[in-house]
């Protein structure tokens, strides 16, 4: 549950169908997100969810539908726009740097903000350096706040998957996001791990107001800490409403337990 | 207009030429993944190969037909090949399996140099001679419609014909044979055919192999044409176009991109070369590739490039 | 036990990004400056210096600029050898063109126009990667080969595209001798190093990276793609460009277009890649690997008591340069980069195992 109160509408998925090839992922969903909220997407495998996320942040362009943000209404979104608009996210592979160290994947994630041409940043001089400081001092806050301090200089690649997922979420954080888009935060992690990263996005809204849209599996997680839940299944919207709701729904539980015939 | 044609054909033959060294390029790609830059390289191995052995083994043997020879030395040059194809896969490729592209191109490009530097140390340098009876008379054609007629070479065509051959041999192969099947079970996903226990080096063994006569045979004929010498290994580099333009896993697009090719230069050093200076069949074909690549990157028959995340 | 950071103890992030941030290096750094400033002009013979030091020099900042499109980038270029082509030949045409035009000047302007090529050359990455991005950049190569070759007004109307420099000098200093020339490229080279590294622990050099590790994810963080890639091939060719107008000038004195022919391209690539990706100090590991090799090779047969003709020594090293590519490739994918600073990680905990 967040403690914040919750806000209007800021984003509005309507309507949107993505097929590819002859594959429909995702027929006609339409729901909304409220700002400060936790909203989760859940549903069985193969229902569609990242496919949604991936709609959202530009990465797949639907067919049909729409998505308006803050107010604009777009066909499909173009990955950088979205980014500066404030919507940042993390990954169910984990798309890290894997060349570069905690601490570079992390302040990859401040380059929306950083203003230095070229050339100063070559010579390194006054404005370039100072600008290079501030952030390194901002991405120190997301590193403590991450309890990654002794794995900053560590290339990626070298660290277990439940640290890999912190980076992750730490690089998406250094871009100051006003929605976060959580693509599977939890898996493959054991019950601290999880406790860990639930403390971390519950966190993440209380303190900042970031609106959080959560793609979870475990079933515990999303009852506990969301506010809202859309429920996917083959691509379609079979639920939506608060947990409760939504784990009285016969629809959801047909789907996810199967029916008695 | 007879001249048009001349200039047509001649560079349709050029290009079918182009097109047997294209042919090594996408068998591999197709089985393997992998970007082979050594094919000029196995080429002029192989051309070495064959035209050393043809002069050697009468010598050796004893015997004066170079009928026998050309079948002997044939027959040898083949299995150092095969050879060839196995040690690449035991010290290379099995080697560097889950690398990136880039590094296996550069892998290959260091095969290249090093099939160069052995070939001209085991083969020697000079230029050789191959004579496998090609016809070196040209053909005159259609008489009646052209004054004079139109000069065809013989031997180009021939090449052409083996070439067309060539390709129903290989899709025969891949389409009705179990190994064919492998292959292309191999070329789709590594891991999954070995998880149903298609034997994946000994599958690399073959495809390097199969290309290693398709550069056998290409070598025959170019080094027929030309004598074998070291730019042979140069002319190989245009088979990038080729296949670019055909399409990497295709190897009908390897004709068709090769006679494209072949075509366009002759007909554009022709026609277009004196507006520019003249020479410019060095670039032609490159650029061709380079529109290719920003207006169809698959070429005109390969499989579209999907990238996933 | 000597290279440890025991008692090294950062208190500012100013200290901790540093280029070298551990003392040991910085006076490892500091005594191979010196030694390269002071001790080879004074103690090295002159051969020494035209032969070899300023080739290194000059391949290494050619295989620097290579390295950051290809190492940091993850762009193939096989089209290297044009872009110095350009360099070489802008800068000349600047050069005798132009009254009184510095040389300094020259050369940068060189660079610019090796830039401009350079992006129009990379706008095709915007699409293509990979061995289709590979064949691009050969285009690039075979139609420098061609233009310098054909287009007169290149090479002031020199048929045969060789052109020649003579009486170069910087403010009023000649650059003749071999110790003028090797202090010159010296300079420049340090100087370009100092700006590639700096460009590479910025932000921009993040922004590199993370196109080479995984673009799509990139984009989704906020990185321009177009303006990343296109600014790796700008950088890359101007540093190229600088080193093709240095190799013409200050090396060979006079060239014609086969000097940046395609093998040209493969040798940087090939320095880069044995020096290591990514990597600047591997780009000077490379290309000392590479100038020094067939110097090595040359010099065994005499060594080990007999003697091959040319020609084998000539195939000979090609099969071993092929064979040595092979093998590191297979061994340290990673280069000779990877491979020093393993040592150097040995080193700290010696003579401890672990």
């Amino acid at each position: 549950m967040s403690g914040r109160k919750v806000g209007d509408v800021i984003l509005d998925v309507q309507n949107i169908t993505l097929s590819f090839g002859g594959v429909k992922a995702l027929t006609d969903i339409s729901f909304n997100v409220r700002e400060h909220e936790v909203r989760a997407i859940i549903g069985p495998n193969g229902a569609g969810k990242s496919s949604m996320l991936n709609c959202i942040n530009g990465v797949y362009w639907p067919q049909q539908g729409s998505i308006t943000f803050r107010g604009q209404t777009f066909k499909h979104m173009n990955s950088r726009q979205v980014a500066e608009m404030g919507v940042a996210r993390t990954f169910q592979n984990l798309a890290l740097f894997k060349g570069m160290s905690v601490l570079d994947n992390i302040m990859s994630g401040r380059n929306l903000k950083m203003k230095s041409g070229i050339l100063a940043q070559a010579l390194r001089w006054g404005p370039a350096e100072r600008e290079e400081l501030a952030h390194r001092e901002f991405v120190e806050q997301i590193i403590d706040f991450l309890e990654i301090q002794a794995y900053r200089k560590t290339p990626v690649g070298r660290l277990p998957y439940g640290l890999q997922k912190r980076v992750d979420l730490g690089r998406a954080l250094a871009m100051e996001p006003q929605v976060l888009l959580l693509d599977e935060p939890m898996a493959g992690m054991n019950v601290e791990e999880k406790q860990d990263m639930s403390r971390f996005v519950l966190d993440v809204n209380d303190e900042f107001g970031t609106t959080i849209v959560l793609i979870e599996h475990d079933m515990g997680v999303v009852m506990d800490i969301s506010d809202r839940v859309v429920v996917l299944d083959y691509g379609k919207k079979i639920g939506d409403g608060t947990p409760d709701e939504v784990r009285n729904n016969d629809d959801v539980i047909a789907a996810y337990l199967g029916v008695e015939h | 207009m007879g001249f048009f044609l001349e200039t047509l054909f001649g560079g349709l033959m050029v290009g079918m030429l182009y097109s047997l060294i294209a042919i090594g390029f996408v068998l591999i790609y197709k089985a393997s993944g992998v970007f082979n830059f050594a094919q000029g390289a196995m080429v002029l191995f192989a051309a070495l190969a064959m035209a050393r052995f043809a002069e050697w083994f009468p010598l050796w043997f004893g015997f004066q037909s170079q009928v026998l020879a050309n079948i002997l030395a044939f027959i040898a040059a083949m299995a150092v090949m095969v050879l060839v194809a196995w040690l690449i896969e035991r010290l290379a490729l099995s080697r560097l399996v889950n690398q990136e592209g880039i590094t296996l191109l550069m892998a290959t490009l260091g095969i290249a140099y090093f099939l160069d530097g052995v070939g001209q140390t085991l083969f020697g340098n000079d230029i050789y001679k191959i004579d496998v009876g090609m016809p070196k008379e040209p053909l005159l054609v259609l008489q009646g419609s052209f004054e004079g007629g139109l000069l065809l070479s013989q031997e180009d065509l021939i090449a052409a014909l083996v070439a067309a051959g060539l390709v129903v041999v290989l899709a025969i192969f891949f389409q009705k044979t179990a190994t064919g099947r492998a292959l292309r079970a191999v070329a789709d996903d590594h891991q999954a055919a070995q998880s149903i226990g298609i034997p994946l080096k000994r599958i690399w063994v073959i495809v390097w192999s199969v290309a290693g006569f398709s550069a056998l045979v290409a070598g025959i004929i170019w080094g027929s044409k030309l004598g074998v010498q070291f730019s042979l290994s140069l002319v190989a580099l245009k088979a990038l176009p080729v296949v670019i333009l055909g399409g990497l896993t295709s190897i009908p697009g390897a004709i068709i991109g090769g006679l494209l090719i072949g075509a366009g230069e002759k007909l554009s050093e022709i026609y277009l070369g004196p507006l520019l200076g003249g020479g410019i069949e060095i670039w032609f074909a490159y650029v061709l590739a380079l529109v290719f690549l920003l207006v169809r990157p698959q070429g005109l028959f390969g499989e579209k490039i999907i990238d996933r995340v | 036990m000597f290279y440890r950071e025991n008692g090294q103890f950062k208190s500012s992030y100013r200290a901790d990004q540093q280029i070298f941030p551990i003392a040991q290096d910085r006076i490892a750094i500091a005594l191979l400056l010196l030694v390269a400033f002071v001790v080879v002009p004074l103690g090295v013979s002159d051969y020494w210096m035209r032969a070899i030091l300023t080739p290194f020099l000059i391949l290494s900042l050619a295989a620097l600029g290579l390295n950051i499109l290809v190492g940091y980038c993850g762009q193939i270029s096989l089209g290297t050898g044009a872009f110095m082509a350009v360099g070489a030949y802008a800068a000349y045409n600047f050069h005798v063109r132009i009254d009184g035009m510095p040389l300094i000047a020259s050369m940068l302007l060189g660079g610019l126009c090796a830039t401009l090529i350079g992006v129009l050359f990379g706008i095709p990455s915007l699409r293509i990667k990979g061995l289709y991005l590979a064949v691009a950049t050969l285009a690039a190569q075979f139609f420098t080969d061609w233009a310098f070759l054909r287009i007169q007004w290149f090479t002031n109307n020199s048929s045969s595209g060789s052109v020649s420099v003579a009486g170069l000098n910087v403010l009023g200093m000649p650059i003749e001798s071999a110790v003028q020339k090797y202090i010159f490229c010296l300079v420049v080279v340090v100087v370009f190093a100092l700006l590639a590294k700096n460009l590479v622990r910025s932000a921009i050099g993040r922004e590199w990276m993370a196109m080479r590790d995984m673009d799509v994810a990139a984009a989704v963080i906020g990185i321009r793609p177009v303006y990343a890639k296109l600014t790796a091939f700008a950088v890359s060719s101007f540093i190229v460009g600088v080193a093709g107008a240095l190799w013409g000038f200050i090396h060979l004195g006079a060239w014609e277009p086969a000097a940046f022919s395609i093998d040209r391209s493969f040798q940087l690539l090939f320095m880069v890649i044995i020096g290591g990706l990514g990597s600047i100090m591997g780009s000077f590991f490379g290309a000392a690997f590479i100038v020094l090799l067939p110097l090595f090779l040359n010099q065994l047969p005499a060594w080990l008591g007999f003697s091959i003709s040319t020609a084998l020594a000539s195939h000979l090293e090609t099969m071993i340069f092929g064979a040595l590519i092979v093998f590191f490739l297979i061994v340290e994918p990673h280069g000779l980069a990877r491979l020093w600073s393993t040592a150097k990680e040995k080193l700290r905990l010696w003579p401890f195992p672990h």
